[in-house]
């Protein structure tokens, strides 16, 4: 125990006294202070910066972040999009995993469902979307059901792939040592596809925050966007409503919130997959 | 008289029967693809594995099936194994039938376990998961059991600080030495080995070889290994079974009359030598065969 956390301290050490540390810091600033020179050229020696002149600049965007930190109605959109990208994104696994695995298991399932599914999985999740305000009673499952097929494909195409590259030989040795048709599947089959399905998962989560935000945009941001104003649903519709209303602080401050928060939700599913699979961790 | 002809049958049948070990390849045939047009991976190969002889205990003796790469050893091994089946011909385990004329397929279990090429340790598993896996699958022992069984049986391969590793932890060797505790875990008749040896350095594999013979002399099980060393095959083997390139075919089956226990100083021995000189011209001529073939291929 006393062990693990000294390995753990000497491994933050590394991570903060290591090179990886200094190129990263180096390499944010670097970025910063471009963004910040480009943006404010115009003002200072009157030369416009193409296109990064446009943009407003970070220090003028870190503090619209902090005023908007300050308002609830920001944290609700936050809020708001992080549940549908939730609840997308767990219906995409609960669906797709068993569905996945039911492929890779069964020959004759494979053979009636793979067609479909090939056809289906080449639309963009956006194309679905004037169709699910259609097929869905409320603009809010419409919003998540677009946010759940932006995840849903890749976590199959990952879970078929992972269950299909298990070598052949685990399954003899397993047969050998007497296992039944059940244990196979849950020793062998659900285990070695493990891996895949943390790739598919951590993927697909970052594409459902891609199609979240852009669904909430064309949709008019859900069933709160009624109400109407910076308080309606979504950070995909907070920003919009900012291009709207000629904020283009609001805007960048948008975009880069949900940066983070695609970061954290990938950040968050690639130590949970480290921890369902500790035996690939490299020490 | 150690050189056979091919098809004399072994001395079993002097033996009064036993249970443990005894594998019998009685003319089989397996074809790839169409009878017709298929292609011919064993052609009517007839050998055995005999049952314990040397000693008072009846039960087990090494065999090694020597040939070149490719010429149709591990179909042998997978037909025993219940992994493939055979086209025609029967193979027999303790004289019972494992596959024959109506159920070309032997049923894989227990009392044959093969230890693979490049290992087939459960990357998800530790390795006393591992090695626990086949009794608690067969129910043969309860959890607490195995895991007190296989604690012994690893401290005693020199595993005692690795039990709890994943095998992706440990090295290629140590990995070998895991996946043969737990195929004995199994209690097997018969240990089938694919080239267990062929990934490994030299220094490595002489350890190992060493290691295997005494695995051999403290569990009493046979093993059949499939390898193309002939100085590998005569130094661990009580029956040196060479084979034909494709299709293959015993060619030269010879019983080694170097008594066991062995150890390396066997290496230098002139028996040895005498019978590497006695075998080498027969492994060689199949290997250029083979080379010539591969040249055809291409």
């Amino acid at each position: 125990m006393l062990a693990a956390v000294k390995a753990m301290s000497a491994k933050f050490k590394g991570f903060i006294f290591g090179d990886d540390f200094w190129r990263g810091i180096i390499s944010i600033a670097a970025f910063l202070v471009f963004w910040e020179a480009g943006s404010r050229s115009h003002a200072w020696s009157g030369f416009a910066f193409p296109w990064v002149s446009q943009v407003p600049a970070p220090t003028a965007v870190l503090q619209e972040m902090f005023k908007l930190v300050q308002e609830p109605s920001f944290w609700n959109s936050a809020f708001l999009s992080t549940l549908r990208v939730f609840e997308g994104f767990f219906a995409a696994m609960v669906i797709g995993i068993p569905l996945g695995l039911a492929m890779a298991v069964s020959r004759t399932f494979y053979g009636i469902t793979f067609p479909v599914f090939e056809v289906l999985r080449p639309i963009p999740p956006l194309a679905w979307v004037p169709a699910s305000i259609i097929f869905w009673p409320t603009q809010e499952l419409s919003i998540a059901f677009v946010t759940f097929l932006g995840a849903f494909f890749t976590v199959v195409v990952n879970v078929i792939g992972g269950a299909q590259a298990i070598d052949v030989r685990y399954f003899q040795a397993a047969r050998s040592m007497g296992s039944s048709t059940w244990d196979i599947f849950r020793r062998i089959i659900l285990p070695g596809t493990l891996p895949s399905i943390v790739v598919g998962a951590t993927v697909g989560v970052g594409i459902t925050w891609a199609v979240v935000v852009a669904a909430e945009m064309i949709s008019g941001g859900g069933s709160a966007g009624s109400v109407g104003g910076a308080a309606g649903g979504g950070l995909g519709f907070f920003i919009w409503n900012s291009y709207v209303g000629g904020s283009y602080t609001q805007i960048v401050a948008g975009m880069i919130s949900i940066g983070i928060a695609g970061y954290i939700s990938s950040a968050l599913l690639r130590k949970i997959g480290q921890w369902m699979t500790p035996w690939l961790s490299e020490d | 008289m150690s050189v056979q002809p091919a098809q004399v049958q072994g001395f079993s049948s002097t033996l009064q029967p036993v249970r443990k070990g005894a594998v019998r390849i009685d003319d089989v045939v397996k074809i790839y693809g169409a009878d017709d047009t298929g292609i011919l991976a064993v052609d009517h190969c007839t050998f055995e594995v005999p049952p314990g002889e040397i000693t008072e205990v009846p039960a087990g003796s090494l065999v090694a099936l020597l040939g070149p790469s490719g010429c149709g050893k591990t179909t042998l091994l997978n037909a025993i194994a219940g992994f493939h089946s055979i086209s025609s011909g029967s193979i027999y385990l303790d004289d019972e039938i494992l596959c024959g004329p109506g159920k070309l397929k032997a049923q894989p279990g227990p009392d044959r376990i093969v230890v693979f090429q490049n290992g087939a340790l459960f990357p998800w598993k530790t390795n006393i998961e591992n090695v626990t896996f086949g009794p608690i699958m067969q129910g043969a022992m309860s959890r607490a059991e195995a895991y007190n069984k296989a604690q012994d049986m690893m401290a005693d391969a020199g595993l005692r600080d690795l039990v709890h590793n994943y095998p992706g932890e440990i090295s290629s060797g140590v990995r070998r030495r895991v996946e043969i505790v737990r195929a004995l875990m199994n209690n097997p008749r018969i240990l089938l080995l694919d080239e267990p040896y062929r990934a490994l350095d030299s220094l490595t594999k002489s350890v190992m070889h060493e290691a295997l013979l005494e695995i051999f002399y403290k569990n009493r099980v046979s093993i059949f290994f499939i390898t193309h060393d002939l100085e590998e095959a005569i130094f661990l083997g009580h029956r040196v079974v060479i084979m034909t390139t494709r299709p293959c075919r015993p060619k030269k089956i010879l019983d080694i009359d170097i008594p066991h226990p062995r150890d390396y100083s066997v290496l230098t021995a002139k028996r040895f030598r005498e019978l590497m000189d006695e075998t080498a011209a027969a492994v060689h001529e199949e290997a250029i065969k083979a080379f010539a073939a591969g040249e055809k291929e291409r």
